[in-house]
């Protein structure tokens, strides 16, 4: 498994703790560079983050104009898993608010993205203009049933 | 007396800035936005994918897919922006973001900060934490100056805690002061209304080097 935050997942923690799941913490930065780099064809990248902590160990290090960086492999998958808000048959996708996040990246780092969406739309309703995942990225598209959307920490104003 | 939360984070709040893009960490850190001084006019970034973060909705507005990246319900405010976790750490790595403020378990008096794992004992994970010291103009920890339950100094010579960043850390707010990083230390700028400075210094493992110009902590 490979992630970045896990705090507030005590399964996940004592499993890792524990020895019986093999967990590798990346910092979220570069993992989102890491997946869109995979995506994008570039093997490796060079970034400040983590310089000088446990990240950095067995890492090449260099220094570019006066500053240490060290060098991040690209990471591609089997299968992507992703949701959408929109869809058309050509995978086109458009997130909604917040939810976009790791999805387009993640789209682009496999060799079978499989897009969950919330409604599949007819060809040309989407705008061009407004298409976050173009459809190249994605192989199979799927309209999910009985949408029930959770909210982990709902937090409101008085 | 030594500060409450909400005295560390006011205090924080004054160092906030006309234009500046503010990052804040998940926990105490967040409520850094509840005391924005009048006429100071900021934008909060989330690394979840906003600019223009605005506050906690009313029952009525509460939206499923409007999180900040502590993953609570949030609203945005006119002129926001959603972005993916590439763009939003493409300003965060990028030197975008003016300042950040951030939790800690340990500080030390070179500026180094741990604030994700507890070997062997609590794993979260460093989650945009790494970036964000790397990468923010101005780094600020908001923390207790001591672990009471344990008994265990925080604001430390060297810290003993996997690191998050080392040498990024500007400024220290905790209950018990403000503290400067400069090269050659801690210097304490600040103190809890009620405590000296000798009482700050038990408390610290570092050296703290005493401000001329040290006064009380006004909020």
């Amino acid at each position: 498994m490979i992630a970045s935050y896990v705090g507030e997942n005590d399964i996940f923690e004592k499993q890792f703790l524990s020895g019986e799941l093999e967990v590798e913490l990346v910092p979220q930065g570069t993992f989102s560079e890491r997946i869109r780099a995979g995506g994008a064809g570039i093997p490796a990248f060079y970034t400040p983050t983590g310089v000088g902590t446990l990240i950095a160990e067995g890492k090449d290090q260099r220094e570019f104009d006066g500053k240490p960086y060290i060098l991040e492999r690209a990471l591609k998958a089997d299968f992507a898993l992703i949701k959408a808000w929109k869809g058309d048959a050509y995978g086109n996708l458009v997130y909604r608010k917040t939810t976009r996040n790791f999805n387009p990246m993640m789209a682009t780092a496999a060799k079978i993205t499989i897009a969950e969406v919330e409604e599949i739309v007819p060809l040309g309703t989407l705008d061009p203009d407004q298409i976050h995942t173009p459809g190249i990225f994605v192989k199979r598209i799927i309209q999910g049933l009985r949408y029930e959307k959770r909210i982990e920490n709902k937090t409101v104003s008085p | 007396m030594s500060l409450s939360r909400d005295q560390i984070v006011k205090r924080i709040a004054q160092e906030l800035k006309n234009g500046f893009t503010v990052n804040l960490g998940i926990g105490m850190p967040t409520l850094v936005a509840n005391h924005i001084p009048p006429g100071i006019d900021i934008v909060l970034q989330s690394e979840n994918g906003i600019l223009g973060l605005g506050p906690f909705p009313k029952e009525n507005e509460i939206d499923a897919d409007l999180i900040n990246a502590g993953k609570q319900t949030v609203t945005v405010l006119p002129g926001a922006s959603f972005f993916s976790s590439s763009d939003s750490f493409a300003m965060i790595r990028g030197g975008h973001i003016d300042l950040t403020v951030l939790g800690a378990m340990q500080v030390d008096e070179k500026g180094n900060i741990a604030n994700w794992m507890i070997p062997g004992k609590m794993v979260k994970g460093m989650g945009g934490a790494m970036d964000l010291v790397a990468g923010a103009k101005r780094v600020i920890v908001a923390m207790q100056h001591c672990d009471k339950k344990n008994n265990e100094k925080k604001v430390l010579k060297l810290c003993t805690l996997p690191l998050t960043g080392i040498g990024v850390v500007d400024l220290i707010v905790t209950d018990m002061g403000v503290m400067e990083v400069t090269k050659d230390g801690l210097m304490l700028i600040e103190h809890a209304p009620d405590l000296t400075p000798e009482q700050i210094q038990e408390e610290t493992e570092a050296r703290l080097i005493i401000s001329p110009k040290l006064k009380p902590v006004r909020v």
